[in-house]
């Protein structure tokens, strides 16, 4: 098995896509020749050709209106935003259009679209670029938002993504498409959406999250494991919907309970799963629910980003209150 | 520092020839041919079959306005004074072709195959309406002004792709022709060739603004010249030349060579809808009149009498027949039966989530007591 990055992986995993299913296409602004501005779509064009893989103009309504279009046409498109600050121009074609087809039309048409986008602090993007925005998206019925932690998960969820008969918005966190590599299998696999993966098992704090806190959480129940607690830390991978029972069955277990989520508090899914667990099994918690997020202020100036981001330490101070209480 | 001079004098720019997007027209106020160049390759019979439809949309609308005061309808936008506009660019389509309509363009959904009973049960607020056979291509009526565009834009790529004689036609306002996603959708069809037929029905007025508060722009259709694209004016009250223009622009898009842009002028008789809007409080003293003089059916109903197809009678019985249908549909209308929350919720996704599934449960249990 070879180590991969991020955005290998996701590379890998559209080309396979794009191979078993010839109703597969991807678009969006300089995906073709150019292979998207992080290389997502590196040697796509080449190998399956214009019509499959191709520019578009630079207007991102007119991308989500072209998907809603080619899946009336019996396509599966995978458009790409190329950042994700940009989705407010397409939150039209998005929730309004897109995620409303399948109920507005009685269960009658499929709208297997996948829409990919970058987004995520902590790389110094100019502003509207690196936005936690996937609560917009999420409080929205009708489309599933998938949000990997590492290479490996990318892939399967992205393949699971694309063979969705629902829309998908698929956010991929720019500081993980190249930050490490881990073992990515060549052949095609799958991991099902609207199921979490529990990354480490733990008996005294749950850390419920995705994207790249998955990393922080991980670290920080190093950190705490060697101060003697037991950390189980829950990859969300689909934060619409929520994998309600892999949540509960974690609370319940350790009855103290920390959600970490990058996007600001007032944003992003924490508030949601929050609810959840409030609402099920707030019995058997032994302390108060921790949040660890953003400040509520738009997202920061570049230089300013390791300031605002949550981080392990965030998380350890978190958990140690919890435990103690 | 003394003031510089500019060389360059913009007012040139401006030059109306720059702008001379003449109106197509085929058939005059009088009921004259003042275009026969233009006349459509028509059958009598063809030419017949015209005018039943539009005396049939002018019934729909009058059936649909009373269906409406008396409750029996929910939202409906009236089509009197567009039925020219409404059934000459339908009239071109065949099956093959994929048709994103505006909430105004329900005669055209019906003519494309869309039983008048789910268009009312739409109407009502009925998801009966929207259930569409696979047969049927085409989206339901777009509420958002401008998003059946970029809609239109994919779909005729998709058409395009998978190498089908047909086109994407949407229609939009002169209201809609001020959105974003207006120019998007020529902008994107455009760039790629792609089969599309793109209306703007100019009634005049996007509820209560004026058409000259829209733009600057001397016409809507010129608007097509930034895309790269043809923009034909037409008169929007003779389905003749409407038809004609229509058949040029699906041909010319079919053949490989992009798509058309089509402003049909014509007029909104009475309010943008019947929840409220009164047009008395816009619009000015006898403009109404002035455009009902220009009715499509008056200048089509003496065309075809003075050619000896047309009659009193006959249009009498496409009246009553019309009359019938939407009897016979109101009244399955009403039989549809009532819309079950947990069927909403199985609607939302292929599989239902844990979520949604309990939500499911909770709604089957309270509707099966």
């Amino acid at each position: 098995m070879a180590q991969k990055t991020m955005i290998e992986a996701i590379t890998e995993a559209l080309a396979i896509e794009l191979r078993n299913d010839d109703r597969t296409l991807i678009f969006g602004e300089d995906v073709g020749k150019n292979g998207g501005v992080f290389r997502a779509t590196q040697g796509l064009q080449d190998e399956f050709g214009e019509d499959r893989v191709f520019n578009t103009p630079l207007a991102e309504s007119g991308i989500g209106g072209m998907a809603i279009g080619l899946a009336l046409e019996g396509f599966r498109p995978i458009p790409e935003i190329q950042f994700f600050g940009f989705v407010f121009e397409v939150m039209d074609s998005i929730v309004a259009q897109a995620a409303r087809t399948r109920y507005r039309m009685g269960n009658t048409r499929n709208i297997p679209i996948t829409i990919r986008s970058p987004f995520g602090g902590g790389v110094h993007t100019p502003e509207l670029h690196a936005d936690s925005l996937e609560g917009l998206i999420a409080q929205s019925p009708g489309i599933k938002v998938v949000i990997p932690s590492n290479p490996y998960d990318a892939k399967g969820l992205l393949i699971s993504a694309i063979r969705d008969n629902d829309p998908v918005v698929f956010l991929e966190h720019m500081k993980l498409y190249r930050s490490f590599r881990e073992e990515v299998p060549e052949e095609e696999y799958t991991i099902p959406l609207g199921k979490a993966n529990v990354v480490r098992e733990g008996t005294d704090v749950s850390v419920i999250t995705y994207g790249a806190m998955v990393q922080e959480s991980v670290k920080a129940a190093e950190v705490l494991a060697e101060e003697g607690v037991s950390v189980e830390v829950i990859d969300l991978r689909t934060v619409q919907p929520l994998d309600i029972e892999t949540i509960t069955a974690s609370v319940e277990k350790t009855g103290r309970v920390v959600v970490v989520q990058e996007a600001q508090r007032q944003a992003g899914v924490g508030s949601k799963v929050i609810a959840e667990i409030s609402e099920r099994s707030v019995l058997s918690l032994v302390a108060p629910i921790g949040f660890i997020a953003s400040p509520d202020t738009v997202f920061p100036f570049g230089q300013a980003e390791k300031d605002w981001l949550p981080n392990a330490e965030d998380i350890a101070d978190k958990i140690r209150e919890l435990k103690e209480f | 520092m003394a003031e510089k001079k500019a060389n360059v004098k913009i007012e040139d720019l401006l030059n109306p020839q720059n702008f001379d997007f003449s109106t197509v027209q085929v058939l005059d106020e009088n009921g004259t041919i003042v275009n026969p160049d233009l006349m459509p390759d028509l059958s009598d019979e063809e030419l017949v079959k015209l005018m039943e439809d539009m005396v049939w949309a002018r019934e729909l609308f009058n059936r649909s306005t009373a269906l409406a005061r008396q409750g029996r309808l929910g939202f409906y936008a009236p089509t009197a004074g567009q039925e020219a506009s409404q059934i000459g660019s339908i009239s071109v389509t065949t099956e093959d072709d994929f048709i994103l309509p505006g909430y105004r363009d329900i005669p055209q959904l019906i003519k494309h195959g869309l039983p008048l009973s789910k268009a009312f049960l739409w109407s009502k607020g009925h998801v009966e309406g929207n259930n569409y056979p696979e047969s049927l291509r085409a989206y339901p009526p777009q509420i958002i002004i401008g998003a059946q565009y970029v809609q239109a834009a994919g779909v005729a790529v998709g058409i395009k792709k998978n190498g089908r004689k047909g086109i994407a036609m949407t229609w939009t306002g002169d209201g809609g022709s001020s959105q974003g996603d207006f120019y998007e959708g020529i902008n994107f069809a455009g760039a790629y060739k792609a089969p599309a037929v793109f209306y703007i029905q100019n009634n005049g007025w996007a509820i209560s603004t004026p058409r000259e508060l829209q733009t600057a722009a001397a016409t809507l259709a010129q608007k097509a010249v930034s895309a790269g694209i043809p923009g034909v004016v037409v008169d929007g009250m003779d389905i003749l030349a409407v038809y004609a223009v229509s058949k040029a622009a699906r041909d010319y898009a079919i053949a490989g060579n992009g798509p058309v842009l089509i402003e049909t002028l014509c007029y909104r008789f009475g309010a943008h809808s019947l929840s409220g809007d009164d047009p008395k409080r816009y619009q000015p003293d006898g403009i109404q009149d002035e455009w009902q003089a220009k009715d499509p059916l008056i200048r089509y109903r003496k065309f075809l009498t003075d050619k000896g197809l047309w009659s009193p009678e006959k249009e009498e019985e496409v009246i009553e027949r019309t009359k019938e249908e939407a009897k016979a549909a109101i009244k399955e209308a009403d039989q549809a039966p009532k819309q079950k929350v947990s069927q909403f919720l199985r609607n939302m996704y292929e599989t239902p989530d844990y979520v949604t599934q309990e939500q499911i449960n909770k709604y089957e249990a309270k509707e099966n007591k």
